[in-house]
């Protein structure tokens, strides 16, 4: 299946894209998702541990199964006001 | 107008104010926060700052925000916009407004609400400095944190 994935500021920079489409295994979940983006590009795994995620634009759980067509969204700690 | 925004657009206090307290003559407070974009940030001198957001989730953290200070302050009317894009020195880059019977939940409702802002809404700042430009990143957000929504009603309440 396949899911959009969105990333911000900069996690956004580090990936150099705003948006990727990629193909995960049936069954998986946003760890998933999260866990191959990194084996893609090492730099984002300085974010482990920091980044917050949603799954269409709610607030998820890195445990949480996603879906064919979902947006996954990986999110650097937040600095507004 | 939306109670709650994220907006590229200039904020204006005076209408998101006027707004809250239309046709309600039980109020007797109206409390307003302000973030101004400053000049300076940790030794830095600031040129302007950058702000994105994930926009529809920003809006829900938003109006989460808005809900939740119904728990506390049943009374209190809060409206809160978050600007985004270009702002220079001196621009406002976020309005909260909180209307209330009395003062004392007014002013609390009001910094609740900007600390959970800081805590939970999903928008960065990009700071444009002398010498240079830099991602701010303050907390991981996590809205389901009981002990980050405590700290930041214990800080509405001091």
């Amino acid at each position: 299946m396949r899911v959009t994935i969105r990333l911000f500021a900069q996690l956004r920079d580090l990936a150099g894209a705003a948006e990727l489409e990629r193909e995960v295994p049936d069954q998986a979940t946003v760890q998933t998702v999260w866990n191959a983006l990194k084996r893609e590009m090492p730099s984002l795994g300085q974010y482990e541990g920091t980044v917050s995620v949603a799954v269409n634009a709610e607030y998820s759980r890195m445990a949480a199964a996603v879906h064919d067509g979902d947006e996954v969204a990986f999110l650097p700690p937040v600095s507004g006001g | 107008m939306a109670l709650v925004a994220v907006t590229a657009e200039r904020l204006d206090l005076d209408a998101l104010a006027s707004e809250l307290t239309a046709g309600a003559p039980g109020d007797g407070a109206v409390a307003t926060f302000t973030g101004l974009v400053r000049d300076h940030n940790q030794g830095r001198r600031v040129r302007f700052l950058e702000y994105e957001a994930y926009e529809p989730l920003a809006v829900r953290a938003l109006q989460r925000i808005v809900d939740e200070a119904r728990r506390p302050w049943p009374d209190v009317r809060l409206g809160l916009h978050h600007r985004i894009g270009r702002l220079e020195i001196g621009e406002a880059s976020i309005i909260i407004v909180a209307v209330s019977a009395h003062r004392a939940d007014a002013f609390a409702a009001c910094r609740y609400a900007i600390e959970r802002v800081k805590q939970i809404v999903p928008i960065w700042k990009r700071e444009h400095f002398e010498g240079g430009e830099v991602w701010l990143e303050g907390a991981t957000a996590d809205p389901d944190d009981e002990e980050a929504r405590q700290t930041a009603q214990r800080i509405a309440c001091a």
